[in-house]
Formats: C-alpha cells, sequence, structure tokens
C-alpha cells in the first residue's frame, strides 16, 4: 500500500471519527451519503477497470506512442484534447484511465492534455451553461481552457 | 431541477452505465477469446488498478459525504459575493475546489451569484475550479499520477485559471451575462 492511500484512508476516518463525536445523525447520513455516491460511481469504476486491462493487455506500446507518445505530435495532441472535451467521464475515474495510458506509452503532455481538457471542458454541459451563464462567458470559459489545457499539457512536459 | 425529474434522470443514468459496462464485458470477452495468449495480462492488469481504486475510492467517497453534509452549499457561497480584486479570484478557486458535487449543480450558482454583484472573474475562477481542481479530484491524482504530476499539474492550472479570469472579465460586459442585471 503506498503512502497516499495510508494517508487518505487515516483522513477520512479521522474525519468521520470527528463528525460522528459531534452530531451522530449528521454523521449517519454522511455514510449513507457516501454509499450512494460509491455505489453511483462503481458500473463507471468496473468500466474503465475492464478498459484498462484490455488498453495495457491488448495494445502494444508502440501503437499507443504512435497515436498519443513523443511521435504523435501536434495532430495527436489535437486529437486528445478534443477527446477531453467531448468526453463526459467522471473524473475521479479518468485518473487511473491516464495512469495506464501513460505506462502504455503516451507521453506526460498528451496525458495532462486530455486530463485537464475532460475536466475544465464540458460539451456534454455547455448547452446548461449557456442557458445559466449566457452564450458570450459560456464559449469563452469553454474556448480559453482549450487552449489553457493545451498549454498546461506542453509545459508539463517540458517540467517533468 | 425538481427532485422528481432528478431521480429519473438519475435512474436512467445509472441503467446507462450498467448497459455500458455489460457492452465492455462483452467486447473484452470477445478479445480476450481471441487472442488466449494475453489473457493472463490482461486480467492481472484489470486487477491491479480495481485493488488500486478499491483502497482509495471508499475513503474520498466518505470525505465527500462528510462535507456535503457538514457545511451546506449556501454557506460555501455567501463569501462569493463579498470580496474584490485579485483576491476574490483566489477564494473562488478555493471554494470551488471544495467537494461539492459535479458541475452542472455550480452553474445555477453562479448565475445567482452573478445576479447579485458578484465579480465575472471570482465566478469564472470558481467554475473552473469547480470544474478542475476539486480536492477529492486532487487526491485521487496523487494515488494514480504521483506527487510530482499532481503537484505541476496543479500550480499551472491555478496559474491559468487566474489569467482565464482576468482575460474574461474584461472580455464580457455585466449585460451579455444572463444572469447580470
Amino acid at each position: 500500500m503506498s503512502t497516499t492511500t495510508v494517508v487518505i484512508n487515516v483522513l477520512a476516518l479521522a474525519c468521520f471519527a470527528l463528525a460522528f463525536a459531534q452530531d451522530r445523525a449528521k454523521a449517519r447520513r454522511a455514510l449513507v451519503l457516501a454509499f450512494r455516491s460509491f455505489l453511483r460511481i462503481l458500473p463507471a469504476v468496473l468500466t474503465v477497470v475492464v478498459v484498462i486491462g484490455l488498453l495495457l493487455g491488448l495494445v502494444p506500446k508502440s501503437t499507443i506512442s504512435r497515436i498519443v507518445g513523443e511521435q504523435g505530435g501536434v495532430l495527436g495532441l489535437l486529437t486528445v484534447a478534443s477527446l477531453g472535451a467531448v468526453l463526459h467521464i467522471p473524473s475521479l475515474i479518468a485518473f487511473p484511465l491516464a495512469a495506464s495510458l501513460l505506462q502504455a506509452g503516451a507521453s506526460i503532455t498528451a496525458v495532462a492534455v486530455f486530463i485537464t481538457t475532460l475536466t475544465m471542458i464540458g460539451v456534454v454541459t455547455l448547452p446548461l451553461e449557456i442557458r445559466e451563464l449566457g452564450a458570450k462567458m459560456a464559449l469563452l470559459r469553454n474556448g480559453l481552457s482549450f487552449l489553457a489545457a493545451l498549454a498546461i499539457g506542453v509545459l508539463m512536459g517540458v517540467i517533468l | 431541477m425538481r427532485g422528481g425529474e432528478q431521480q429519473r434522470t438519475q435512474a436512467k443514468d445509472i441503467r446507462k452505465d450498467l448497459f455500458v459496462l455489460l457492452l465492455t464485458v462483452l467486447v473484452g470477452a470477445v478479445l480476450v477469446a481471441l487472442f488466449p495468449a494475453r489473457r493472463h495480462l490482461v486480467l492481472a492488469t484489470a486487477w491491479k488498478f480495481l485493488v488500486e481504486m478499491a483502497l482509495i475510492l471508499p475513503a474520498v467517497m466518505l470525505l465527500m459525504g462528510l462535507f456535503n453534509v457538514f457545511v451546506p452549499k449556501d454557506a460555501v457561497v455567501k463569501y462569493l459575493g463579498r470580496t474584490a480584486g485579485l483576491k476574490a479570484i483566489f477564494l473562488g478557486i478555493l471554494l470551488g475546489a471544495l467537494p461539492t458535487g459535479p458541475l452542472y449543480v455550480a452553474f445555477p450558482l453562479a448565475a445567482a451569484l452573478l445576479k447579485k454583484g458578484a465579480r465575472v472573474s471570482c465566478i469564472v475562477a470558481f467554475l473552473s475550479a469547480w470544474a478542475c481542481i476539486k480536492i477529492p479530484q486532487e487526491m485521487v491524482e496523487l494515488q494514480f499520477m504521483g506527487f510530482r504530476f499532481m503537484a505541476a499539474r496543479l500550480l499551472l492550472t491555478v496559474f491559468f485559471v487566474v489569467i482565464m479570469s482576468l482575460v474574461i472579465e474584461k472580455a464580457v460586459d455585466r449585460g451579455e451575462v444572463a444572469g447580470g442585471a
């Protein structure tokens, strides 16, 4: 088990103990809520686990790195960025997917761009964003986020 | 969204997720049957990632549940209308990063805040942070991508969110914002 795993679990348990000591009813409600969100995300988690197994088990490294690796170039990056913008994957399960891509030969830049557009931009939620905040602000936010994601990815590739 | 309507869309979403899972498993089974030599690697990899998820997801869910019950959304949002300048942007990022549900919940909140007179830059920072700097999300990123990746992406994202907030505030008049008066 990694340090991160231990720290996060200890933190969660400590917070729960504190909450329980303060207000039992509320703590119990939080537990029910947590259990429900866990069940809610479970199918997506299992799907991603299967996809990761297939990806790392069947697709050769050279194929992945040709598309989203160092050789992928600008076109590869734009593809990954657009994919991240359009897909609607919960961010919590996007990270194992990203880690597996990295393991499979994708570049740090491509992976960082993918995660960033995936979380920052929502094509699926764009109509709602336009309705609530107006077209100009919504389109500007999503458009600039796309550029920012590319910049973040390129800089990550330089730093790491 | 009304309660009943929300429940119905949620039930529909769950059915969709289960269908996608079933489809993925079926496609996977066919692929593995076609390449029997790879079966072990596929299963071992899937198992490794499953264990890693199982070790961290319950804790993350518990923290989100606790936060949702103990800190009401109104309390989070109350502070956003009151500050100005760069401080408002950072406050927007900080409050947006709190573990408070999916992005579509944030849009009506943001619209209401704009109507109340909050700065555009602050709201853009709030929305962007809500979308991509959520604390539970950072925990999972730390687990799977390691500290250096997580920290570098976090710092760069904050930097670009600040710039974006300022640019969008310059570009958008209050009148053009749907929530604006």
